[in-house]
Parts: C-alpha cells; structure tokens; sequence
C-alpha cells in the first residue's frame, strides 16, 4: 500500500516532465509533413517561377492543416 | 563558487499561464486588460481605416498606399483565391475585417507598454471562430443550397460509391460543424500563447541570472536577452502569418460552403 502510494507521488512529480515528452513527440508529426509541404514547394518553384504565387495559397492551407495538430499537442500538455 | 551564488538567489520562478491571467478566472463579471486591448484594436482598425479612405486620390499618398496593401491583399489575394471571382464579393469587409483586427491583436504582444497578445486568452479566438464565423458560412451555404440540398452538398460528397458514406459522412460531420471552428480558433489561440510563453522564458531567465546571479552567469544571462530580441523578430512573422491563415481558411470554409460540388 505504501509503495503504491509512493508511486501516486511519484507519478505527480515526473508527470509534468512525461507531458512534455509527450508534446515532443506529437511534435515530430507536423515537423515532418511541414517540411514535405515546404520541399514540394520548393521544387515546385524550381520547375516552374511563375506558379509560385498558387503553390503558396495552397500551402499555406495544407500548412495550416499540418501545424494544428501540433498546436494541438500543446494545448494537452497545458491540460494535463 | 559560481553555483553557491546562484543558489543564494531567491527561487526561479518559471514563468507559466499564470502569467496571462490578470483577474480572477472564477469571476465572470470583470474587466482586465485583455478585454479593454480588444476594444482598443477594434477603436484602431476602424479609425485607421476610415482615416486612410476619407480623403482618397488616384496617387495614393504613403498613408493610403499602406490601407491600399491591406485591402489588396484582403479582396484579391485572400477573399477572390478562396471563394472564387463570382462570389467573394459581400464577404471582403468580413474577411478584411477578420484579418485587420487579429493582425493589430497579435501585434499587442510586441508593441512597448502593452505587450500582451489578448488573443491568447481562448475565449477571444473561440468568439471570433465560433460566433462570427461559424454562423457566417453556414447561413450562406443554407441561403444559397437550401437546408437540405446544403447538408447534402456537405455531408454527401458526389462520386462515391455509397458503402464509404458510412465512414465519410460521419467525418465530413465532425469535420464541418465540430473541428472546424475549433480548430481555428486553437491554432491562433495556441501560436500566441507559446510565442509570448516563449519570449517570457527567455527574459525572465536572462533577468534572473543578470540580477540574482553573479560572475560568469551574466554572461548567458545577456545572450538570453539577445535571443529574447531574435525571437521577437520571430514572432512578429508568426503573427503577421497566424492573422492571414486565419482569414484565408475562413474565406476557404466560406467558399466550400457555396461551392456547388464538394
């Protein structure tokens, strides 16, 4: 009984550090789609100047899309 | 020595969202500084704009080249990409507007004296997302499709063959009426709260170890300063980009509302 209420305590004490390994983690997804998103923006650029101007409104929606999810992450990791 | 001297100092105190709080969140009845910072930048937003169009000419002078800009990007940049040149029309004020106001918002986390971005309160964002435009692409798409030839166009996208309705129709619900306006609200809420969570570490931590410490620990205490500065310049585009994906996905949710097809 007393272990596990060690273990309560414990649990209290790293609980911050976890949440921010946590966001961490769900950071790595929207860091690698931002950079997909941004690469084929780019190349698309390379192949073709004059369609920049389209390529950036649709990334910047797609970007959008992608970054929630990590915005998300930190909104839990204020929550838990 | 040098940790003996650290130690001797008060506690570090890290900064959190206690920091953004400046009245009780128990009482509902109050006015703080966020709230008036709103009613300020929407008192700068109309004034600027009727200011800049009173006395207009064809040579703009500079103060109407820059509202020329702004309603340049709004109208065709924003508005006439999303919704499309037959429709976009009555919708540039609203997105405009939209844009205008959450720019001057975000740009209150940087300004001296101020320096606090109020839409990192989630109500503020939550209100703009969830009352104005929430409603706004709603009616329209009902106004022009009707209630039920709306739902269809939303719920039913054409071309599928019906099995997947079963998975899709519900996404497409949670997508248009429930993650949408959250989402949108969240994801300027979340870039200005970590943005000024950000700059608050950095200062605060050079301030600590320029005051209360001493000898070598000023030195990292001062560079914590300057990357204060750079991050600033950081945050500066993050605003500037958080207002316009705000605008552009509403005129975006707007536009998916009064397409024909999905």
């Amino acid at each position: 009984m007393s272990n596990l209420l060690t273990l309560a305590q414990g649990a209290e004490e790293i609980g911050p550090s976890i949440a921010a390994i946590g966001y961490g983690t769900a950071a790595i997804g929207g860091g690698v789609g931002a950079g997909l998103i941004w690469s084929s923006v780019i190349s698309g650029t390379a192949r073709q100047p004059e369609a920049q101007g389209k390529l950036m409104g649709i990334a910047w929606i797609s970007y959008v899309l992608v970054e929630v999810l990590a915005l998300i992450g930190l909104v839990l990791y204020f929550i838990s | 020595m040098g940790l003996q001297v650290l130690a001797e100092g008060g506690e570090f105190e890290a900064p959190g969202v206690k920091d953004f709080l400046f009245s009780d969140p128990d009482k509902i009845w109050v006015l703080n500084k966020a709230m008036v910072l709103v009613v300020v930048a929407a008192i700068i937003v109309a004034v600027f704009y009727l200011t800049a169009t009173r006395r207009m000419k064809i040579v703009p002078n500079r103060f109407q080249f820059i509202a020329e800009s702004f309603y340049d990007l709004g109208r065709n940049t924003i508005a006439r990409e999303q919704i499309g040149s037959a429709e976009f029309r009555p919708f540039v004020p609203l997105i405009l507007a939209l844009f205008s106001f959450i720019l001057v918002n975000n740009l209150f986390g940087i300004i001296p004296v101020i320096y606090f971005p109020s839409l990192s309160h989630i109500g503020f964002p939550l209100a703009l997302s969830v009352l104005v435009v929430y409603p706004v692409y709603h009616f329209v798409g009902m106004r022009k499709h009707g209630v039920g030839g709306y739902l269809k166009n939303q719920l039913f996208p054409p071309n599928v063959p019906w099995p997947v309705y079963l998975l899709l129709t519900p996404i497409e619900f949670i997508t248009k009426f429930v993650a949408n306006p959250l989402t949108l609200a969240l994801r300027v809420f979340a870039a200005m709260l970590a943005g000024h969570l950000l700059l608050l570490v950095f200062i605060l931590g050079g301030e600590y170890l320029v005051v209360e410490a001493s000898g070598w620990f000023i030195a990292p205490g001062i560079f914590s300063w300057v990357f204060a500065l750079v991050i600033t310049f950081l945050e500066v585009l993050v605003m500037a980009i958080q207002a316009y994906v705000f605008a552009v996905l509403s005129a975006s949710y707007i536009g998916a509302a009064l397409a024909e097809e999905h």
